[in-house]
């Protein structure tokens, strides 16, 4: 298990990187290298060329904007996971970067990285997708912002062209003093999740849903929004029971099986998840303790 | 041999200078052309965790990046983590006296990935333990001795570290 030969490159800008990108053949982008390096290892892939980005300045910063964050694609995950500011406004991403493979792995791991990789149970593509995050990508002819909800082409690929590279990402932020709660099961803390939920809820004065955003990972090829449970919980008082039968709607979701999960534990385990993520953020939004 | 480039990287506070071939993953240059085999090779993709160093005081896996990206930067190992030639790390005495090893295979990338977690929580609960070691393997022990362990190096660094204050 040793890396193919390859030819290594480390350009020290954005745009040189985006330059090697559009006049190599078969290259890979190299960020954390939490995903690509065993994939290397394992020769599953076999680029001619490596483009590593860790040389490029400017592309780690957490920035707080007046309603998002704007996050440098080459964050890494240890710096999201103890920023104040991250914990501060977007509390979803925290709770969900405790589950994000192991202190080695964040330690090392890229936002970019992981939303660029998009493996289906990953949990930064899952808070992307609920928080209606928007991804900046630089290829040779500039810059283009792509909706979260149009980045996944399909399973682990990204709406982003070869010769293009992830760059920032603003995450916007809910109002203060919402309920957030991001659930996950897994056989073993920091396993790839059989099923992931999200959940981000905001009331009013009367304990009434007012805005809600609601996804599962692991289910389908990328993280989904389940647009169904949000609109049936729109407007109710949130109770358990409320919750449970909202959700039993995932059962039906077209969900993968493989030999870890079934297509139907997967589709239970997205209804009690969701439920689980839903009933958590909704006591957090009555105590109001974030 | 394919494309090589020439690096500079300080292990265990000597620095080395060398030829390395660029798709060489850091364990690999560590183990077979540093000769410093200390630092353990279990899956070489990022599961077991066996080959954790400290990449500038951080844990890493060292399957997980490539050797030429080490250059500039300093490496601590298993090797360098005693005081002395004579003496053992505070932590490496509480695995003996733990059984927190039997075969010994994962126990480097125990002790580095352990060495950092107690360094930024020296009064972990065995919960915290459990989940700070749950990216290394161990096929031995089933972790009550490594767990036993840990909690006990945390206790005997908070002591030391209150002594040398006094």
């Amino acid at each position: 298990m040793k890396p193919p030969p390859f030819s290594y490159h480390d350009p020290r800008s954005v745009d040189d990187a985006v330059s090697l990108l559009s006049t190599l053949e078969n290259t890979k982008v190299l960020a954390g290298g939490q995903s690509l390096m065993p994939m290397l290892n394992m020769r599953y892939v076999m680029p001619d060329h490596i483009v590593d980005l860790n040389k490029i300045e400017n592309l780690s910063y957490i920035k707080k904007e007046t309603d998002a964050l704007e996050i440098g694609a080459m964050t890494r995950q240890r710096d999201l996971e103890f920023s104040d500011i991250v914990k501060e406004n977007c509390p979803i991403m925290h709770e969900a970067l405790q589950w994000v493979g192991h202190r080695q792995t964040r330690n090392r791991g890229t936002l970019g990285g992981s939303l660029a990789h998009l493996d289906p149970a990953a949990e930064m593509p899952a808070v992307c997708a609920i928080s209606d995050a928007v991804v900046r990508v630089k290829g040779p002819n500039g810059e283009r912002e792509i909706p979260f909800a149009e980045f996944p082409a399909g399973y682990m690929t990204p709406s982003v062209e070869m010769d293009e590279i992830v760059t920032s990402v603003r995450v916007p932020c809910w109002q203060k003093g919402h309920g957030f709660a991001f659930v996950e099961f897994a056989r073993r803390h920091g396993d790839f999740a059989i099923v992931s939920s999200g959940a981000l809820l905001e009331l009013d004065a009367e304990g009434r849903i007012v805005r809600s955003a609601i996804t599962v990972g692991g289910v389908g090829a990328a993280p989904m929004r389940i647009t169904e449970v949000e609109e049936a919980i729109s407007g109710q008082i949130g109770s358990e029971d409320v919750f449970k039968e909202a959700c039993e709607v995932c059962r039906g979701i077209e969900a993968m099986g493989d030999v870890y999960a079934s297509t139907e534990y997967r589709q239970h385990l997205a209804a009690v998840m969701s439920r689980r993520a839903l009933v958590k953020a909704y006591d957090r939004a009555l105590g109001g303790d974030n | 041999m394919g494309e090589t480039r020439n690096i500079s990287v300080t292990i265990n506070g000597k620095t080395y200078q060398e030829e390395v071939e660029v798709r060489f993953h850091l364990a690999d240059f560590i183990r077979q052309q540093l000769g410093l085999t200390g630092t353990h090779l279990g899956c070489e993709h990022g599961v077991c965790g066996a080959c954790t160093i400290l990449l500038n005081g951080e844990s890493a896996r060292s399957c997980l990046l490539l050797a030429v990206q080490a250059d500039g930067q300093e490496i601590l190992t298993i090797e360098g983590i005693a005081p002395s030639e004579d003496e053992l790390h505070p932590l490496q005495e509480a695995f003996r006296d733990n059984h927190g090893l039997q075969c010994g295979f994962c126990t480097p990338g125990m002790l580095t990935t352990l060495l950092e977690f107690l360094k930024d929580n020296p009064d972990p609960t065995e919960e915290e333990v459990r989940i700070a070691i749950s990216g290394n393997l161990c096929r031995c022990t089933g972790y009550q001795g490594i767990v036993a362990a840990a909690l006990d190096a945390a206790e005997r660094l908070r002591n030391q570290n209150v002594n040398q204050i006094q």
